[in-house]
């Protein structure tokens, strides 16, 4: 369950879809929700693959399953069928339990609204990851400062999330999104709730980490935000309609 | 390091609550007006029984008393002018007790005489208690002024008296007279002791009365024999009792019953008519602690209704907190929090409300007794026992009441929480 000690993987952005090196594989995954009587695919036969250190947006208007995807990939939710590898672990078939921890090792989230735990301070909130993985409290401390430090947040550590701006939060964010060193950082809609001046500072802050080897896997409308990334997922009905690079 | 882990749980659980400062503390309210009533109502059960059982505790739990009562065929006959009504115990009963009995440890014969006691101009209606100096060891009570009966008092050449607080009050005026001559009936003693008396009440008998004059059995014998003379209504009674009352002491208590039923069945071997009583003070002291364990389960039920109302309160605003917090519960779901934990972290809020509540709720509790004995002049005894049983119920009712909503925090769907708002 745990991931390979200095198993980091090959770096540079890779498109999806191909590459040897995939951190993240999606094999005929399907989705379908019951609703009632009636039955809703989501998902029908999705085939992506997410190299080690490459930085894909996924693009489509509403309902094109986008979100479902997402949510597959963070391990919130089980495809109906196929199956889904993370750095070589089906996780397809995993119960709630090993699934939380497949989330607290493995993936990073980074969300539209921020979603910060407005009781706790800055240096906490980052902390969160690294609480549930049971770190010493006096390192999990450092661990945050420096985190901090990378998002460009070091002199605010003791301030709560409504004490910030919009774009300060979700440096917190993002920033707890990396605590663990997660093998794929997924952010939704990371700048939909920003002006587009602080939401070209965050996307400058992706691309960095990205250029550092982290593989981010990205949901956007935006195709300006989307022009971020190295390769361009579009969704249509389910299915992957093309792939842009 | 695991410690410091739970420590810092409380503590992210404290923090969270102070945010609704107001809230929490009126969720609060309930378990502390619950506990504070278990404490307070199990303080004042616990302070009136003391009493009691203080009182029945005077009498000597390792004592049986035995008196003599007339019997029901004597007293039917009241047309006769004049007779004579020969009952009760005999000094060979006495006698007889103490050889027969292994477990006795000691007899103290009792010999009850009303007289009128006089000393100047004062009179008061006396009761003579001829018994011997072993009294005392028996029914303890404070010295106040000069010494009780001792063995020299059973041959001295002049007569011995020890009196209570209360006749030396009435007869001499001031309690420190010591060596004054008081006149009973017709014989003359000088006051050498006082000693505190204590007042029957609410069903428990003391054996000693406020107006007992205490003297050797031998001189009340001598000098008073063992015919009563009474005259009422212009009919004359007269009583031929050897003694009034025997106490006996027992060895140990757990002797007590069994030795009660021997001379029990010895005592109506010897006696044609059921001339004399039984009692055993350990028996009533037992009846109650029964009654007092039963009121006490009374107050408690109706104490334990007011917390079980608390805890719903408590369970209300957690469910409450959980639907609030929802988002958050996805937050932390999506980061990868188990349920465990989720329910762990619900289950600490609740139950450091519930404890805060516990806590306070004691100190209210103990205040309340403390006001009751001090403006309503009721004893009142807050036990140990009764802290430590409200704090272990405080504890409970915050797991049981917060588990529920925990567990509904923690099977929340991530994704819906997430979405939530």
């Amino acid at each position: 369950m745990k991931a390979p000690p200095g198993a980091r993987p090959p770096r540079g952005a890779a498109p999806a879809g191909q590459g040897a090196a995939a951190v993240v594989s999606l094999r005929e995954v399907a989705k379908v929700y019951r609703m009632g009587e009636a039955e809703v695919s989501a998902l029908a036969g999705v085939s992506l693959e997410f190299a080690a250190g490459s930085f894909t947006a996924i693009m489509g208007p509403s309902g094109s399953g986008k979100s479902t995807l997402l949510n597959l990939l963070g391990c919130l939710d089980r495809p109906t069928s196929g199956s889904y590898f993370i750095a070589g672990e089906d996780v397809s078939r995993l119960d709630d339990d090993q699934l939380s921890e497949i989330r607290l090792r493995k993936i990073g989230f980074v969300f539209q609204s921020f979603n910060l735990i407005a009781q706790l301070s800055v240096r906490e909130n980052i902390e969160l990851p690294l609480y549930y993985q049971g770190w010493p409290h006096a390192e999990s401390m450092k661990r945050a400062e420096e985190l901090a430090g990378i998002v460009g947040l070091g002199g605010r550590l003791e301030h709560r999330p409504n004490q910030l701006s919009g774009g300060q939060q979700q440096r917190v964010a993002v920033a707890r999104a990396l605590a663990n060193d997660p093998e794929v950082l997924l952010a939704d809609e990371p700048t939909g709730n920003l002006d587009s001046a602080t939401g070209v500072q965050i996307m400058d802050l992706l691309r960095g980490l990205n250029e550092q080897g982290k593989t981010i896997v990205m949901v956007t409308h935006e195709p300006n935000i989307a022009a971020y990334a190295a390769a361009r997922v579009h969704m249509l009905d389910g299915r992957v309609d093309r792939i842009e690079e | 390091m695991h410690q410091s882990r739970v420590a810092r749980n409380i503590r992210l659980g404290i923090k969270t609550l102070l945010l609704h400062k107001l809230r929490s503390f009126l969720t609060t309210l309930g378990v502390v007006f619950g506990v504070g009533s278990v404490v307070a109502m199990l303080a004042v059960g616990e302070g009136a029984s003391a009493e009691a059982l203080e009182r029945i505790r005077k009498l000597g739990s390792d004592n049986i008393i035995l008196d003599s009562i007339k019997a029901t065929e004597d007293v039917q006959s009241g047309s006769v002018r004049s007779r004579i009504s020969i009952y009760g115990l005999t000094y060979d009963d006495e006698d007889r007790i103490g050889r027969t009995f292994e477990a006795v440890k000691r007899t103290v014969p009792v010999k009850l005489v009303r007289k009128e006691g006089r000393l100047g101009d004062r009179t008061l209606e006396v009761r003579v208690v001829g018994t011997s100096p072993v009294w005392f060891d028996l029914v303890r009570r404070e010295v106040i002024a000069g010494r009780l009966l001792g063995a020299e008092d059973d041959h001295g050449s002049t007569n011995a008296v020890v009196l209570t607080e209360y006749g030396a009050r009435r007869l001499l005026a001031t309690e420190n007279s010591i060596g004054q001559t008081l006149r009973i009936g017709g014989g003359y003693f000088e006051v050498v002791g006082i000693v505190r008396n204590e007042v029957s009440s609410e069903g428990v008998q003391v054996p000693d009365e406020e107006v007992d004059a205490y003297i050797p059995i031998h001189v009340a014998r001598g000098m008073f024999g063992d015919y009563v003379v009474r005259r009422s209504s212009g009919s004359r009674e007269q009583e031929f009792v050897e003694l009034h009352q025997i106490i006996v002491q027992v060895r140990s208590t757990e002797e007590v019953a069994a030795t009660a039923a021997g001379i029990e069945a010895m005592l109506a071997r010897f006696h044609k008519k059921m001339d004399y009583k039984v009692r055993v003070p350990l028996a009533l002291l037992r009846s109650a602690e029964a009654t007092k364990r039963t009121f006490n389960i009374v107050l408690g039920s109706i104490a334990g209704i007011s917390l079980l109302v608390g805890g719903i309160g408590i369970m209300n605003i957690m469910l409450a907190s959980v639907t609030e917090r929802t988002r958050e519960i996805g937050v932390r779901r999506a980061i990868g929090a188990k349920r465990g934990q989720i329910i762990s972290q619900f289950l600490i809020e609740t139950v450091v409300l519930s404890s805060v509540g516990g806590a306070i709720g004691i100190g209210v509790g103990a205040l309340i007794p403390w006001l009751i004995t001090l403006f309503a002049g009721m004893p009142t005894v807050v036990t140990a026992y009764s802290v430590v049983l409200s704090a272990g119920i405080s504890l409970a009712v915050g797991l049981v009441f917060g588990l529920y909503p925990a567990v509904r925090a923690a099977n929340l769907d991530p994704i819906e929480a997430l979405r939530h708002e």
